[in-house]
């Protein structure tokens, strides 16, 4: 389970590319793509293993205006949780 | 939302040459017509020019791609592309030395297939002794630090071992496992009767992978591909004709699909003469299915048409004669009679023994 304590990293079979046609990033593994929109890029470029889920909910609500803090956490918990289910993303902590 | 015909994925089938001898292999029943292979140059030119067209992942694929000693040159250009690069393999020609190399040249993943649990009902399948080799490899891989996909066909011969499928490939630590019923095309249409399971067996396969899936999440990916022959749609095959998925034959024509070029009277051209980006566009075959134009009914007025395509094209040309009728695996196809009947058949020869046809080259068919 992916907490707000998690150290998420991405896993090793996974690669991130941008892709030009699209104007936006792409994460690749096997057999498989998902476009990233700017948000889930920028939780994806966080995903290390260095820093803690809610260290990457501190810097994203920080930039973003719109929406609440809470909001922002839940939807980057859930980003986040969905990637593990699929073996995307690891618990580094 | 990104234009519908944008090839996202290239399948590079380098040659047609195997050591294997799969009773359900895939590639045509005279691949020994298309043996004028492609040389290293025009292979590095298809993946400069595949990846302008949006191509992000690439299957080195065959036959068996280890047989080309151009492999290296060819995942090194992927690498400078930024492709991610799948090696699609029977593991057999494979030494450690050569796999570590491919590492350092930046392969992505290596998919390898087994045929069974244990060494002779896979090496019966094969045709081959290679059952060995293939669970070394499959060390190898893991410990280079690739992740390993595990492939492995499903038929009435191998679908109740599913829960041993499952076992060995945790005990690979395999980071996705792919139980993929037999299509029935190529090879596999002719061992049909011999392949072909029945309800009972696919039903028990399917909730093993089921639970396991659910178990194994975010370990282990498991994925179960339900033979159509037992389904009530069919397959959206390959996500649709010339849509996401371009394949190209080791002589060098561009497909839809690695079936495509058994449909007579259509033409696919070759990357030998013509850059990938206009045949892409242009290419009379891959413009034959596209779009609902050609959808005979009951495709054209059903809701269903932009999420199964109207099935596969091939199947419908090997079961019916005509590529232009709704896949007889629907069941709302006016065909869908013979895929009742070969279901029929499956349950009347549960009791009857294994006789299967090996891969090997075909005399030329007689004309007409």
């Amino acid at each position: 389970m992916i907490s707000p304590t998690s150290r998420p990293r991405l896993a090793p079979k996974v690669r991130v590319r941008f892709d030009r046609r699209g104007q936006q990033y792409m994460l690749l593994y096997p057999e498989k793509g998902l476009a990233l929109n700017s948000t889930a890029a920028a939780v994806v470029s966080l995903c290390t293993g260095e820093h803690t889920v809610e260290a990457i909910v501190e810097h994203l609500a920080a930039k973003c205006e719109t929406e609440s803090r809470e909001r922002v956490e839940h939807e980057i918990l859930a980003f986040l949780q969905a990637m593990a289910d699929r073996g995307l993303v690891k618990d580094g902590s | 939302m990104i234009s519908a015909h944008r090839p996202y994925t290239l399948v590079a089938e380098l040659t047609y040459r195997c050591p294997l001898r799969c009773v359900y292999c895939s590639n045509p029943l005279d691949y020994t017509r298309h043996d004028q292979e492609l040389n290293t140059e025009t292979w590095l030119r298809v993946l400069r020019e595949a990846e302008e067209l949006g191509v992000v992942q690439l299957n080195l694929t065959g036959g068996e791609p280890l047989i080309r000693s151009d492999l290296e040159a060819l995942i090194a250009e992927a690498r400078r592309l930024d492709l991610y690069t799948n090696l699609i393999t029977s593991g057999v020609p494979l030494t450690l030395e050569r796999l570590r190399g491919f590492r350092a040249l930046g392969l992505d993943n290596v998919q390898l297939s087994i045929q069974d649990v244990e060494a002779h009902a896979s090496d019966r399948i094969a045709g081959h002794r290679s059952f060995a080799r293939k669970l070394e490899v499959a060390r190898w891989v893991k410990s280079l630090g690739f992740p390993l996909t595990l492939n492995v066909v499903l038929h009435r011969h191998n679908l109740d071992r599913v829960p041993e499928v499952i076992a060995l490939a945790e005990s690979l630590a395999a980071d996705r496992l792919e139980l993929a019923n037999t299509q029935y095309l190529g090879w596999a249409l002719l061992n049909r009767p011999a392949l072909l399971p029945t309800r009972e067996q696919l039903d028990g396969a399917r909730a093993v992978a089921a639970v396991a899936r659910d178990r194994l999440r975010g370990t282990m990916e498991i994925l179960f591909v339900t033979p159509d022959y037992y389904a009530r749609f069919p397959k959206a095959c390959m996500d649709g004709w010339g849509r996401r998925f371009l394949v190209i034959s080791p002589d060098g024509l561009v497909m839809p699909c690695h079936v495509a070029h058994t449909l007579p009277g259509l033409t696919f051209d070759s990357v030998r003469g013509r850059a990938l980006t206009e045949i892409w566009r242009d290419s009379p075959g891959l413009n034959a299915f596209r779009g609902e134009e050609w959808m005979p009914e009951p495709c054209r007025s059903c809701d269903r048409r932009a999420i199964d395509f109207g099935g596969c094209r091939c199947q419908a040309f090997h079961l019916t004669g005509d590529a232009s009728v709704t896949d007889p695996a629907c069941s709302l196809s006016p065909h869908h009679a013979i895929v009742e009947a070969a279901r029929g058949e499956a349950d009347d020869v549960a009791a009857r023994t294994l006789d299967l046809q090996y891969r090997q080259p075909q005399a030329p068919a007689a004309a007409g």
